[in-house]
């Protein structure tokens, strides 16, 4: 407040010295032009500066004196009110707060520029494929070489920047017992230069540390993990690690600020794309996003058109190479596709693309929620205006002003915003990180960078001027224009503005419908899918994935397996190419009588034992044996069967596949029960199971699976971790996860939308049934003679009733026809966030109308009941 | 010469009293008419009358306005609010009650 009155006072201070100057100095031009004497007219005058400064305090101090009584007023109001006052102050801050949290996650999200020279010249490539399922998809994962003929082609235009997706790594700087999980990102050495950015410390990456594949074990920290880690020590630099089977030189800490350009991921360390050596010469990797920094000047379409005609010339050359394996439909559509330029000055994010929406729903719904509580505060608001009708008729009767009654009832709506911004800021800098800490698995929380700076600050005080508009500004208009002569004489209508309280009860039933409507459909989605089942026992089980610096021959990854076997606590081991739900995918398509299926179908290499581990029920034929071999055996799934042998019992039945630009034989000797690959939502594809059996060539990566004999699976954890490296010292662990964490994390995001909304639906319906509350009560306050007489007249009290509730109903009725209708045009927009929800099933529509009505009927009971008590010979006499 | 102590009491009662028979008049009209009324008598520091002015204007008794001149300057204009009015009878009231009462000490004592 008296940040705020002291500005106000500055300039009105200014202001009235202006005008006390101008007339003081025109007393003295009209005395010489009364043929005064100028030196005498001013020595009569005494001294101007005095009369100003005295002037001045009269003045100034006689605003502030009013401002201040209405202020010590209005508190007395709000707390001779102190239970309405309080209810109202509360919500207004709750809402306010969740919008301000709902505005700091979406601004650190989505709209924050990245801390990088001119951010808005930054642009990434994107392209559109076809997934598994054949849903067309915004594609931007690049390969090496193809990154680098881009470059090339558009070298005068625009720096091409590869910037790896962050990867989750354990990394360790003494002994291998402590190894650390962190984030890393690969990146072009050039990247800091193109940024503009400065090291804290040491040096950065330069395009010299990106010249040749495995010859640049250098790695720059980040400021966050040099200050978390290691507490801002400098003798950080030279320091070595090991991360997977490298080892690095930290050669510098980057500036503070920039924390790469991932929103949702704090990167702890970058190292060189050139580290990621096997990958460089590989078109079929696709393992960065390709940046673009435009040079200063240049459009973004025209380096758009080269760099479609790069791709173009790079693609075709690729296709020549590919064998008669791959379906043309696939071929020509890989030719078709463009690629696109999209701004990126906030960066890109798979988090961005996850809840970018979920955001965007959530802060609709607080938003509902604010205008729901503005609503109660404004009819608050009305009632005692309403309540003090006297009091300003009196004061307009004796000279107050019109405005004057206007600052009278804003100053306490003034004062209720205040008090709620400032709860309100509270619960926001809590709940915005709260929030954010739900998202990902408990073990590697999301980690976004929430300033609370100027955009944060003018959004809230933005919001609380909006909200004390919103709810002020109406009732303050309202008293003010309250008419003396009827209101002292005692006989204003009752009735007079009902239809402003019916428009308010309305437009909560409205709102509240909308806020029920979608959490019912978040809830039903995240209940679906949690209740989905995997096919699969999660419980008890361990995923170690394991990485080697070379191909190591699957002898040795089974000597490991059977070590692992003999630990104490351990039930069973067996070993895939990476646990399921993991993400990770290998699709491939079915040659059936020498012509390839469009469609694709998954695969995945696994070791006999495996289907015992996961326990996945075989319906038929065998699991795998040590002397299996690939190509040749396979088990597959029901969805197989479904596809290509009619339902039928596929076992003993051959297919083909491509392998090496020849197709490979592969017999069916195992039929088992569907499970989920990839993650909860997809349809279950046909999947084959293939021997983990490379014989040939071995393995530098696969993932052992161990189920544990005690229920919590994480106490064997640092035992195994140990124990891999024991029975083969080529092998390392890299990342231990249970599978029931996989498993989750597919419905982290539909968790946080189920509570996050069903936190807020609660809230919606107890603001919206306290105001219609209060609402009753105060109308039935208003019309007791009404009633009185009515009831003297002998109304039956069922009528009476209804008189009370028929209106409130109605209104009720067609503020939820309204939240219907804008529900249902919403639908589209949720469609991505639901799983086997439509807002078109009855259940969804007749659950939150349900609801909404029984809160009513909750709400109603009190006021209507006072209403039938009414004794008709109290009443009147009273008047 | 009465010294200006003497006056300043009673001269939120004089300009109240001079707007009352001569509406809209700016702060040197209303120090002349004071000054000769009273034939010269009463006089005081000229500047002190806008204090005064502004005083009275705050406890809402008169209204100012900013008008244009013919010359073209701005002059800024009081007039008596219906609240002034009061004002002024009351304290025209009192003053008669209290110099009677000290006539009448004058006189008998």
């Amino acid at each position: 407040m008296s940040y705020w009155s002291r500005i106000a006072n500055v300039f009105r201070g200014r202001r009235i010295m202006r005008e006390i100057d101008e007339e003081m100095e025109s007393h003295i031009l009209e005395a010489m032009e009364q043929g005064r004497d100028p030196a005498e007219a001013r020595k009569a005058f005494g001294s101007m500066l005095r009369w100003r400064e005295d002037s001045l305090d009269i003045r100034v101090a006689a605003w502030l004196d009013s401002l201040r009584a209405d202020v010590r007023f209005g508190c007395r109001q709000l707390w001779k009110n102190r239970t309405a006052s309080s209810a109202a102050i509360l919500s207004l801050a709750l809402a306010m707060g969740a919008c301000v949290s709902a505005f700091r996650l979406i601004d650190a999200m989505l709209l924050r520029p990245l801390p990088v020279a001119d951010a808005a010249r930054l642009f990434i490539l994107t392209y559109p494929y076809q997934d598994v399922s054949g849903k067309t998809e915004t594609g931007d994962s690049f390969d090496y070489p193809q990154f680098r003929a881009l470059r090339a082609a558009v070298r005068n235009e625009a720096e091409l920047i590869a910037i790896s997706h962050p990867n989750r790594h354990g990394l360790t700087f003494s002994s291998d017992e402590e190894t650390e999980k962190f984030w890393e990102q690969s990146v072009s050495g050039w990247m800091f230069d193109s940024f503009g950015l400065k090291p804290a410390l040491g040096r950065l990456l330069t395009a010299g540390d990106d010249v040749k594949p495995g010859a640049h074990p250098v790695a720059v920290l980040s400021f966050d993990y040099w200050a978390r880690r290691f507490g801002r020590d400098p003798k950080v630099v030279g320091r070595r690690f090991r991360m997977d089977t490298d080892v690095y030189e930290i050669v510098g800490v980057c500036e503070e600020g920039f924390t790469g350009t991932d929103p949702g991921i704090v990167t702890d360390v970058f190292v060189p794309t050139m580290m990621n050596a096997k990958a460089i010469d590989r078109s079929d990797w696709q393992w960065f996003r390709t940046w673009a920094r435009l040079r200063a000047g240049v459009a973004p379409e025209p380096v758009r058109q080269k760099l479609r005609a790069a791709v173009s010339v790079y693609r075709q050359e690729r296709a020549k190479t590919w064998g008669s394996g791959i379906p043309r439909q696939w071929v020509e559509e890989y030719l078709k596709a463009v690629v696109s330029l999209e701004p990126a000055s906030a960066g890109v994010s798979h988090m961005q693309r996850d809840y970018r929406r979920s955001l965007v729903v959530l802060a609709v719904v607080v938003a509902l929620v604010l205008l729901i509580a503005c609503t109660n505060v404004a009819n608050l608001m009305t009632a005692q205006a309403a309540a003090r009708a006297r009091e300003l008729a009196l004061r307009v009767a004796i000279g107050a002003g019109r405005w004057r009654l206007v600052q009278l009832v804003m100053v306490e709506s003034v004062l209720i915003a205040v008090l709620a911004s400032v709860f309100g800021g509270v619960f926001a800098w809590w709940s915005a990180p709260f929030v954010v800490s739900r998202i990902n698995a408990p073990d590697n929380p999301a980690q976004l960078i929430l300033s609370a700076d100027w955009r944060v600050l003018g959004f809230a005080a933005g919001l609380a001027l909006a909200v004390t508009l919103l709810f002020g500004a109406m009732p303050a208009l309202r008293a003010s224009a309250v008419k003396p002569m009827t209101t002292l004489r005692g006989g204003e209508d009752p009735h007079s503005g009902r239809r402003l309280t019916n428009a308010l009860i309305a437009a909560q039933a409205a709102f509240c419908f909308l806020v029920c409507f979608v959490t019912g459909q978040f809830v039903a989605t995240f209940d679906r899918l949690a209740h989905q089942p995997t096919g699969f026992v999660a419980e008890r089980l361990l995923t170690l994935e394991t990485v080697t610096h070379n191909n190591e021959p699957s002898i040795y990854w089974d000597e490991v397996r059977q070590h692992l076997q003999a630990v104490n606590g351990v039930e069973s081991v067996a070993i895939c190419g990476w646990a399921l739900m993991t993400g990770n995918g290998w699709s491939d398509n079915i040659w059936l009588n020498g012509q390839p299926d469009n469609k694709e179908s998954y695969f995945l290499a696994v070791s006999p034992g495996w289907l015992e581990t996961m326990r996945i029920p075989l319906i038929d034929g065998r699991d795998f044996r040590e002397q299996d071999a690939y190509p040749g055996t396979a088990i597959v799934n029901e969805a197989f069967a479904r596809r290509y042998s009619d339902g039928q019992n596929p076992v003993g039945r051959t297919f083909e596949k491509m392998e090496n630009d020849k197709r490979a034989r592969f017999q069916v000797v195992g039929y088992v029960r569907d499970v989920r690959y990839r993650n909860m939502r997809e349809p279950i594809l046909p999947t084959v199971y293939v021997p983990l059996d490379a014989r040939a060539k071995g393995a530098d990566w696969a993932t052992f699976i161990v189920r544990t004999r005690s229920a919590d699976p994480l106490a064997l954890a640092s035992v195994l971790r140990r124990e891999v490296p024991r029975a083969r010292p080529e092998l390392r662990v890299a990342n231990i996860r249970t599978q029931t964490e996989l498993v989750e994390q597919h419905t982290v995001r539909e968790r946080l939308l189920a509570m996050l909304s069903l936190f807020f639906a609660a809230v919606a319906l107890v603001l919206a049934g306290v105001g219609l509350y209060g609402v009753l009560t105060y109308s039935v306050l208003r019309r007791r003679r009404e009633i009185g007489i009515r009831m003297a007249l002998g109304a039956p009290s069922v009528a009476v009733a209804r008189r009370i509730a028929a209106e409130v109903f109605s209104m009720l009725a067609l503020g939820a026809v309204i939240g219907l209708i804008a529900g249902l045009a919403s639908q589209h927009y949720l469609e991505n966030l639901l799983y086997q929800v439509k807002g078109t099933d009855p259940m969804m529509l007749g659950l939150p109308a349900l609801t909404i009505f029984v809160g009513a009927l909750l709400a109603a009971l009190r006021p209507v009941i006072h209403a039938v008590r009414i004794d008709p010979a109290v009443t009147l006499r009273e008047e | 010469m009465p010294k200006t102590d003497s006056l300043q009491g009673s001269l939120d009662l004089l300009v109240l009293k001079v707007l009352s028979r001569r509406p809209r008049l700016h702060g040197y009209a209303i120090m002349t008419a004071i000054a000769q009324k009273s034939e010269e008598v009463l006089r005081v520091e000229e500047g002190s009358l806008y204090p005064a002015l502004h005083r009275i204007e705050e406890a809402g008794w008169v209204r100012a306005e900013w008008v244009m001149k013919e010359n073209g300057r701005r002059a800024r204009i009081y007039d008596l609010t219906p609240a002034g009015r009061k004002q002024l009878a009351a304290e025209e009231s009192r003053w008669q009650a209290v110099t009677a009462a000290i006539n009448r000490v004058l006189r008998t004592a």
